[in-house]
């Protein structure tokens, strides 16, 4: 283990922690921007964050240990993702102790804690929404497993930044495979972070929200490291699909600290580009019906088969 | 006779011990100190022995032994191999905690008395012991009968109840369907030689048809006792009506003697599997695995819930047998030797997840004496142990890293992803979208385990009764324990217990995987693939982030907590009975998946002066293949009706033929 | 991957989208989408054709991509668009099998299709042979089109779907089919749509909707005794 690499593992936590509500932020401004109305400042959600670590936490009467452990078990799994995810460099130390599909696992513990913590309450729209969480995660979940497996087919490994590397070294290919997949992914990201078509994140109607309707009943210390967790997860997503399929500018085999330092730019660069799509595919599309969500998950699953039928018939 | 001091010997010796406990149990019938307390913590540690002698032994060469018992020129043939060394395992410790908690489980009540209680279940565990050891087909069909019969009679404790007699009926009615095919497998697979030892099994050469026949038919007799669709009836019945302890047993250890008989037959006995058996068991398991997790999210009851969890689970076993089949059968053995593993490890994991999964609803019946789920409620602080301990479990069933059901999923994904390299055509192109229905039952098992606690533990308590529940006793907690510690165990040695699987593999049908390179907390079994995991340094990273962040932010802010009424968006007037049921949670899955379900709706009218909704959620199978098929059993019996005529004459004439008959043919 | 030349790769390229458009047709409630479509498919195989004649310098694959384009971008979508708004269908009916049944049997299909394939791109001897497997997957899922739509229109849109389905594996396999057989096909496709226009016609005017369930009631009703 060099020591490029451990340095290369806490950039990378410290670059997830610390952007990730500005990518929120820099995502409601391209909205905004799309949307012909002027935006909040960029960096409110570090403001919110920070007045809610201040306030003192009321928890109800009946939650258990459960409820209040819940949190800092979401967002040290968010962290723990983040640390696998090779944002910035594919040597990373963390990365044998998880592969691809543990990483989903890992995304999947976050969701069972945050719906159980919701069901603890017991009140009417957390365990609704409790109910609709799991119910788009069971269905996104072989979506995203079927994207990992064409990937990992391409590149005979399940370790997500050996699949990087693999991607970012060959010479520049057209794969369609990778480009369905790459379809694919996009909505499986839209459904999982609570983005419209399936939620929308700024709702406040509480018989509409999925991912919302899980955080009715925290505040202070705990709805800060909730809300700081969806954004990781925002930030993991986009940074796993950086990985996946434009995985070039990533500090890659043996090279130095200069590719590290290199790395800073070309991945800001991709969070812009990427937040400004988000946000036209936002602002493009209608929040679909809570039933319609299964038929949206189903095409992005039929995406994923198509990618891996082409990949295996077309070899690319 | 076995040598001295061999595993066989001593495995031997502890299954007897078991049978004297049973017949122990006869002496003071009706004493529950005795019995229960006595006597079933002796059988625990039997049990733990029984485990050790097991783990001991699976290095160690297979060795065999005839036995005197048996008929004059019939005697009982035992073997102890790898194979049997891991079930054995399996069965000495899920029982050790099962027994246990039976220990402080049991009480005064109406049915079966403590004493024959005690017999038939120490019977049931020498049995299921017999039928791992068994090397011909009359042990092991003895032993298999007595399992059956004996848990028949566990199952039927209530024997007062017509609800109970008839779940027990339909059991014992599909089990013996089950022995039947088992009996013509046998038959096929003698081949010629009339000597119905294991041994002249292996060495008889089938031709390709009977190979097949005898597969197909231990496919159907073994999947009947397993719970493959459409055999899988009698479990959701079953196990709800049998004492909590025993529906664990069931569902722990006796599934997995089915899994055992299947793997004997088809690796060991018939020797080289054909591919296209694979997939005819992939098929049926990936079925089963997804009508049985469908079914559990739609259960109000919570051991029908996880009965049908049990189904579920049963298909994932035959996926990975199908896949190892299909693998070792196109010659990829490697591939071959890492589906067996997933298959062995998901057997080990499911006997201790589901059995302290059903141990834990032993635990609220027993406080509460509620069962179905819309009665239960908001349990976690009235009975912190059984809660704590059954998230344990549930989340293991859910397959969340870093606990065990995640391994075992994990290791047969791997062997999944290595599917498009099989050489044939359509196979090679489906088995990819099978692995995407894996993760489909998988991702659906998690939801219902989020039902099944949310619902008993969590929220608020739907009846004012719950009030006066009480946590479990000592010994109920111990089993508990145990078996949560024992699914910690199977979640953070991944490696140990792959090397270990990995001789039993080997010795069964001679696939290994290659040389591990790994350091100790690693689990790589494909070296140079770079697919790797460690559950001990997830575990690890995770506790030190969760730690970090509690430290951190107490070391910057605060930790002032204040308790107040829920918020639920300034609603003032929150009851129970306003946050979701059972049937509410189900009924994304009702609506998503309404094909598989017979749904029969009672909606009131706008003019009730007292509404009320029903939703009946059956299974189609019952209609579909049982209705039609009870039918025709019913018309062909009619048929024969005419054969009792009443009159004397005519019984006379009966008589008078068969006579005549006999005499022109003797002389 | 990257050895692979440009052309080849975007030619694969092209019959992945190929793939899918058809999948797309199949999820398309919209008469007038569908036509849309059909018109991307038709420039789809043009950019394909002129590909394939760019590397193999085959010079009839010219000519037979200047028919492609008048043919079936341009000429084709406009006569139906003009059926489309005379007749006044704009909307399908409920298809016979709801969307996520109709997906997964495509998706099965596709895999037949490919299955079959493989032993066929064996034995021809062109670049593309692997994209044959995607035309038979193409026709088939433009039949499975016809078999669940309920209006006219649509499997009047599938048959041309199938067509190109036909065309493209004809590419792949062969670099292309003989001229002549290319004009007649061409011909016979155009007077198909012609005819079936006018049958448009006089079905609307029997049954008052384009609906073909109506055609069902053309059967002979054996067990009624009135003539």
């Amino acid at each position: 283990m060099r020591p490029i690499e451990i340095v290369t593992q806490l950039l990378e936590l410290a670059a997830a922690l610390a952007a990730a509500p500005l990518f929120l932020g820099w995502i409601n401004q391209c909205r905004a921007w799309l949307q012909n109305r002027s935006a909040p400042s960029i960096w409110l959600p570090y403001r919110g964050i920070r007045k809610l670590f201040h306030k003192d936490a009321v928890i109800a009467v009946q939650a258990s240990a459960l409820f209040r452990l819940a949190p800092y078990i979401v967002f040290g799994a968010m962290v723990l993702a983040a640390g696998i995810i090779p944002s910035m460099g594919t040597r990373l130390p963390f990365t044998r102790i998880a592969d691809a599909i543990a990483l989903v696992g890992l995304l999947a513990t976050a969701r069972v804690f945050m719906s159980l913590a919701a069901m603890d309450v017991g009140t009417a729209f957390g365990t609704l929404g409790a109910r609709r969480e799991m119910m788009v995660g069971f269905l996104a979940e072989p979506a995203l497993l079927m994207i990992i497996f064409v990937a990992s087919l391409i590149s005979a490994t399940t370790a997500l930044p050996a699949i990087a590397e693999h991607l970012a070294t060959q010479t520049l290919g057209l794969y369609p495979s990778l480009a369905f997949t790459a379809v694919a992914f996009t909505m499986v990201l839209l459904a999982e972070n609570a983005r419209i078509p399936i939620d929308n994140p700024a709702t406040h109607l509480e018989l509409t929200m999925i991912h919302e309707a899980l955080l009715l009943e925290y505040s202070a210390r705990h709805l800060a490291l909730m809300e700081w967790a969806a954004a990781l997860k925002l930030f993991n997503y986009a940074c796993i699909g950086f990985a996946l399929f434009i995985p070039w500018g990533v500090s890659t085999g043996q090279s130095g600290p200069l590719a590290l330092l290199a790395s800073i730019p070309v991945l800001a660069a991709k969070l812009l580009a990427a937040g400004g799509v988000l946000a036209l595919i936002e602002t493009v599309s209608a929040k679909l019906r809570v039933f319609r969500a299964p038929e949206f998950l189903a095409t992005a699953f039929l995406f994923a088969v198509l990618g891996l039928l082409v990949h295996l018939l077309l070899g690319a | 006779m076995p040598a001295p001091y061999s595993p066989l010997t001593a495995c031997l010796v502890l299954l007897v011990l078991w049978g004297v406990i049973g017949l122990a149990g006869l002496l003071r019938p009706t004493s529950l100190r005795f019995v229960a307390q006595t006597l079933f913590p002796i059988s625990a540690l039997c049990s733990v022995a029984l485990a050790a002698v097991a783990v001991w032994s699976l290095g160690v060469a297979p060795e065999r032994a005839v036995l005197a018992i048996g008929l004059p020129d019939l005697p009982a043939h035992v073997r102890r191999d790898g194979l049997s060394s891991v079930f054995l395992f399996l069965l000495g410790a899920a029982s050790a905690g099962i027994s246990v908690f039976a220990a402080g489980y049991f009480r005064r009540g109406h049915g079966t008395s403590a004493g024959l209680l005690c017999l038939q279940y120490h019977l049931f565990l020498a049995s299921m012991g017999l039928v791992l050891l068994a090397d011909d087909a009359y042990a092991f069909m003895v032993s298999w009968e007595t399992m059956a019969l004996s848990s028949y009679f566990l199952v039927t404790t209530q024997h007062g109840l017509p609800d109970i007699r008839r779940a027990g009926f339909l059991y014992l009615l599909i089990a013996h369907v089950g022995a039947i095919a088992i009996l013509l497998a046998f038959g096929v697979m003698q081949g010629g030689s009339w000597q119905f030892t294991f041994e002249a099994m292996r060495g008889a050469r089938l031709p390709a048809p009977w190979a097949a026949a005898a597969f197909l038919l231990a496919l159907f007799g073994f999947g009947a006792k397993a719970g493959l669709v459409p055999l899988h009836v009698w479990l959701p019945e079953a196990h709800p009506a049998a004492p909590s302890p025993v529906s664990a047993l069931m569902s722990g250890v006796m599934l997995k003697t089915a899994v055992y008989g299947v793997l004997r037959v088809t690796f060991d006995l018939l020797g080289q599997p054909v591919w296209w058996w694979g997939v005819v068991a992939l098929a049926v398991g990936l079925f089963t695995a997804l009508y049985g997790v469908v079914f559990a999210a739609a259960q109000s009851d919570m051991k029908r819930l996880l009965a049908y969890s049990s189904i579920e689970n049963v298909g994932i076993i035959f996926t990975a047998f199908g896949l190892a089949i299909v693998f070792r059968g196109v010659g990829m053995p490697t591939m071959a030797a890492l589906a067996l593993i997933a298959l062995l490890y998901h057997s080990l994991n499911h006997a201790f997840m589901k059995s302290l999964l059903f141990l834990g609803t032993g635990a609220v019946l027993h406080s509460t004496g509620e069962r179905n789920l819309g009665r239960l409620g908001g349990l976690i602080h009235r009975m912190p142990w059984v809660a704590w301990l059954t998230l344990v479990g549930a989340l293991a069933l859910a397959g969340l890293p870093p606990l065990n059901g995640f391994v075992s999923e994990w290791l047969l994904l791997q062997a999944f992803l290595f599917a498009h390299e099989v050489p044939r055509t359509f196979v090679n192109m489906l088995l990819p979208m099978a692995a995407a229905v894996v993760v489909l039952a998988a991702a659906l098992a998690a939801y219902v385990m989020v039902k099944f606690f949310g619902v008993i533990f969590l929220g608020q308590p739907r009846e004012t009764a719950l009030a006066r529940a009480h946590d479990a006793g000592v010994l109920q907690r111990l089993g508990l324990v145990w078996l949560a510690a024992g699914c910690i165990a199977l979640a953070l040695f991944p490696t140990q217990i792959v090397h270990g699987l990995g001789a039993v593999v080997k010795q069964l049908s001679g696939v290994e995987l290659p040389a591990q390179t790994a350091p100790w907390w690693l689990l790589e079994p494909i070296p140079g693939r770079q697919a790797s995991y460690s559950a001990l340094g997830f575990l690890l990273a995770v506790t030190a982030v969760v730690l970090l962040t509690i430290l951190g932010v107490r070391l910057f802010y605060h930790q002032r907590v204040r308790r107040a009424d829920p918020w639920d968006c300034g609603f003032a007037r929150l009851d129970a009975r306003m946050q979701d049921t059972a049937e509410g949670f189900g009924q994304p899955i009702r609506h998503i998946f309404g094909q598989f379900f017979l749904l029969r709706r009672e909606l009131p009218s706008p003019f009730d002066r007292a509404p009320r909704y029903r939703v009946l959620v059956g299974d189609r199978i019952w209609e579909r293949l049982y209705g039609p098929l009870g039918g025709l059993v019913q018309r062909i019996a009619d048929g024969f009706a005419w054969v009792q005529q009443g009159r004397i004459a005519t019984y006379l004439l009966y008589s008078f033929v068969t006579l005549v008959a006999l005499l022109a043919l003797v002389l | 991957m990257s050895g692979v030349p440009l052309i080849l790769q975007l030619l694969n390229f092209c019959a992945a989208l190929l793939l899918l458009l058809s999948f797309a047709m199949l999820s398309q409630r919209r008469i007038v989408n569908l036509v849309n479509l059909l018109a991307v498919q038709g420039s789809v195989l043009l950019l394909a054709t002129l590909l394939l004649a760019a590397r193999t310098g085959q010079h009839h694959l010219y000519l037979s991509a200047a028919l492609t384009l008048g043919l079936k971008v341009i000429l084709l979508p406009w006569l139906l668009h003009r059926l489309i708004r005379r007749l006044g269908v704009y909307w399908d009916a409920e298809p016979l099998l709801n969307i996520s049944g109709t997906m997964l049997v495509g998706v099965l299909i596709v895999v037949f299709a490919f299955g079959l394939a493989q032993p066929i791109s064996q034995l021809a001897s062109t670049a593309t042979r692997n994209a044959i497997g995607i035309a038979v997957a193409v026709v088939l899922l433009s039949f499975l089109m016809m078999i669940t739509r309920r209006k006219a229109m649509s499997q009047v849109v599938g048959f041309l779907s199938m067509e190109n389905g036909l065309f493209f594996g004809a590419m792949s396999a062969t670099y292309g089919m003989p001229m002549v057989v290319e004009f007649g096909v061409a011909l016979d496709v155009l007077v198909a749509v012609l005819v079936l226009g006018i049958f448009f016609f006089q079905i609307r005017e029997q049954f008052d909707s384009l609906d073909l369930h109506h055609l069902e009631s053309l059967r002979e009703d054996t067990d009624v005794g009135r003539n």
